[in-house]
C-alpha cells in the first residue's frame, strides 16, 4: 500500500514539475512578446510559428555557453547558490492545491502533492524566506562588489516585506481558522473569496509578493543601471539558467499562492448549479485555477513594463512606513471582527 | 540663496500620495499601447521604398541606346571627400569623345554625401535608391562598372527630383 502511495506522489510531482517548467519557458517568451507589444514592437516571432520555439533555442544557447567561475570566488558556495534558488522556487508547489480531490481507480486522490500538511501556510512562508539565501550567497561568493550589493539589497528588501506579507496572511488564517491550504480554498466557496473579504490584505500581500520575487518595481537586487547585473553578474551558462529559471518559477509560485489565498484557488462560483458530472467539474476547476494564475502572471509582466523601479530609500519607506502599519491595522481590525462575530 | 519658484519641489496631492490611482493610470496607458498598432517592419519580407530625396549607393546612368553618360572628366573623383572614386579615361569614336575605361567606387569608403552627383556636369553619376549594402569580403565592396551601370529609366524619379531642386 505504501508503495502505491509513493508512486502516486511521484507521478503528481513529475506532472507538476513538467507543467511548471514548460510554463517558465513560455513565460519568458510571453514576457518578451508582451513587453514588445507595450513598446509598440512585435518581439521574437521568427523561430517557429509566433516564435513558439524560441524558449527551446534560448535554453540550448544558454547551455552551450562557457561556464565561467571567477578565480577569486568561493567555489562551493558559488555553485550552491543557484541550486538553493531553484529548489526553493519549485518546492513551494508541494502544498498548492490545484483542484478538489478526485476518485480515480477506486481511490481518493488529492490534486495537491502534499495535501495533508497541516502547516501549509507556514511551510510556504518558511520556504520563500529561504529563497533569500540563494541570492545573498551568490552575491557574496562571487567576490564582486556589484554582486554583493545586489545580494545585500535583496536581503534587506525581503526581510522588510516578509513582515507585511506574513501579517496579511495571518488575517486570512484568522478568518479561515486553518493553516491547511486546501481548507482555505474550501472556505472560499462561492464568491467568498478573500480578495473581497480582505481587500487591504490582498493589496499588501500583492505588493509584498512583487518584492519577494524581485520583480519590477522592486527589482533592486538586479538593477542593471547601478549594479551591472546584480547578484548574478558573475554567473554564466547553466548556473545562470538556473537563476533565470528560479526567478520565473518564483513568479509562478507567487501567482499560485495569491490565487490560493485570495482568488479562491480552484473555486468557480455557482458551478454546482450547472449540475455537471464530477469529472467535468474537476476539469473546469483545475482550468479556472490555471486561468487565474495566468492572469496574475500577465499582471506581473504588465506591471513590470509600466512602473519604474523604486529608489532604495523609497523601497524601505514603503515597506516600513506604509505596508507594515497597513498590514498591522488590517490584522487588528480583522481580529476584532472575528472576535465580535 | 533662494530657490526660484519654478525649481521648487512639486507638492503631491492627496490622491497622488495614495499612489494607487496613479499606478492604475500608468497601467491603463501601457494597456492601451499593448493593443495599439505596432511600428515594426518585418524587414526581409516588407521592404522600405525610399523617397526620391534619399541618397542610396551612387550609380552610373546608362542611356536607352546602351551608352553610359560619363565622359570620365574625373570631377567626381576629385570632389569625393572620402576618396572613394577612381576613374581612368579612354578615347571613343562617339560624339562625347571620352569614356571611363575603368570606374570603381569603394563602397567601404563612400559616405553617401552626394557631392559626386552634385558636381557631375553630365548627370552621369546619380545616387540611386538602393540601400542594401552588405559585404562578406573587402573585395566585394569594390564596385566596378559591372555593378555601377544602371539604366536612366530606373533613375527617373531621382532625376525628376533633382531637376525640381536645381
Amino acid at each position: 500500500m505504501i508503495g502505491t502511495e509513493i508512486l502516486i506522489a511521484l507521478i503528481k510531482t513529475v506532472l507538476v514539475f513538467l507543467v511548471v517548467l514548460t510554463t517558465v519557458a513560455y513565460l519568458v517568451l510571453a514576457e518578451r512578446r508582451i513587453s514588445a507589444a507595450i513598446q509598440n514592437r512585435i518581439g521574437p516571432n521568427r523561430v517557429g510559428p509566433f516564435g513558439l520555439l524560441q524558449p527551446i533555442v534560448d535554453v540550448v544557447k544558454l547551455l552551450l555557453k562557457e561556464d565561467i567561475v571567477p578565480t577569486a570566488a568561493t567555489k562551493p558556495i558559488h555553485a550552491l547558490a543557484p541550486i538553493i534558488s531553484i529548489t526553493v522556487a519549485l518546492s513551494t508547489f508541494a502544498v498548492i492545491p490545484f483542484g478538489r480531490s478526485v476518485e480515480l481507480f477506486g481511490r481518493r486522490i488529492d490534486l495537491v502533492i502534499a495535501g495533508d500538511v497541516n502547516i501549509g501556510v507556514l511551510y510556504l512562508l518558511a520556504l520563500t524566506s529561504i529563497g533569500v539565501y540563494g541570492i545573498t550567497l551568490s552575491g557574496w561568493s562571487s567576490n564582486n562588489k556589484y554582486s554583493l550589493l545586489g545580494g545585500l539589497r535583496s536581503t534587506a528588501q525581503m526581510i522588510s516585506y516578509e513582515l507585511s506579507m506574513g501579517l496579511s496572511v495571518l488575517a486570512v488564517i484568522l478568518i479561515a481558522g486553518t493553516l491547511e491550504l486546501p481548507k482555505i480554498v474550501e472556505y472560499q466557496a462561492g464568491l467568498n473569496w478573500f480578495i473581497f473579504l480582505q481587500p487591504v490584505g490582498f493589496i499588501t500581500f500583492l505588493v509584498a509578493s512583487f518584492a519577494e520575487t524581485n520583480r519590477a518595481p522592486f527589482d533592486l537586487p538586479e538593477a542593471e543601471p547601478e549594479l551591472v547585473g546584480g547578484y548574478h553578474t558573475e554567473y554564466s551558462s547553466f548556473k545562470f539558467a538556473l537563476f533565470f529559471l528560479a526567478e520565473y518559477a518564483a513568479m509562478i509560485t507567487a501567482s499560485a499562492v495569491i490565487t490560493t489565498l485570495y482568488l479562491g484557488g480552484w473555486q468557480v462560483p455557482y458551478l454546482e448549479a450547472l449540475g455537471l458530472s464530477q469529472g467535468w467539474e474537476t476539469l473546469i476547476q483545475v482550468g479556472a485555477f490555471a486561468l487565474k494564475v495566468v492572469f496574475l502572471l500577465f499582471f506581473f509582466i504588465w506591471v513590470r513594463w509600466s512602473v519604474p523601479r523604486f529608489r532604495y530609500d523609497q523601497l524601505m519607506n514603503l515597506g516600513w512606513k506604509v505596508m507594515f502599519p497597513l498590514a498591522v491595522v488590517n490584522l487588528l481590525v480583522t481580529a476584532l471582527v472575528v472576535l465580535a462575530v | 540663496m533662494s530657490i526660484p519658484p519654478e525649481n521648487k519641489r512639486y507638492e503631491l496631492t492627496f490622491w497622488e500620495k495614495i499612489y494607487i490611482p496613479e499606478l492604475v493610470k500608468g497601467l491603463k496607458l501601457t494597456l492601451d499601447q499593448l493593443l495599439a498598432k505596432k511600428f515594426t517592419r518585418q524587414y526581409p519580407e516588407e521592404r522600405w521604398t525610399p523617397p526620391p530625396s534619399f541618397r542610396g549607393r551612387p550609380v552610373l546612368a546608362v542611356e536607352e541606346n546602351g551608352v553610359e553618360r560619363c565622359v570620365a572628366c574625373g570631377l567626381c573623383s576629385r570632389v569625393c571627400p572620402a576618396l572613394a572614386i577612381e576613374v581612368q579615361a579612354a578615347e571613343t569614336e562617339l560624339e562625347k569623345e571620352r569614356y571611363p575605361e575603368f570606374f570603381e567606387i569603394n563602397m567601404l569608403r563612400c559616405i553617401f554625401c552626394g557631392f559626386c552627383e552634385e558636381v557631375c556636369p553630365e548627370e552621369a553619376i546619380i545616387m540611386s535608391d538602393e540601400y542594401e549594402l552588405a559585404f562578406s569580403t573587402r573585395e566585394e565592396a569594390l564596385f566596378g562598372k559591372d555593378k555601377l551601370l544602371m539604366s536612366v529609366e530606373k533613375l527617373r524619379p531621382r532625376l525628376n527630383y533633382l531637376h525640381s531642386q536645381y
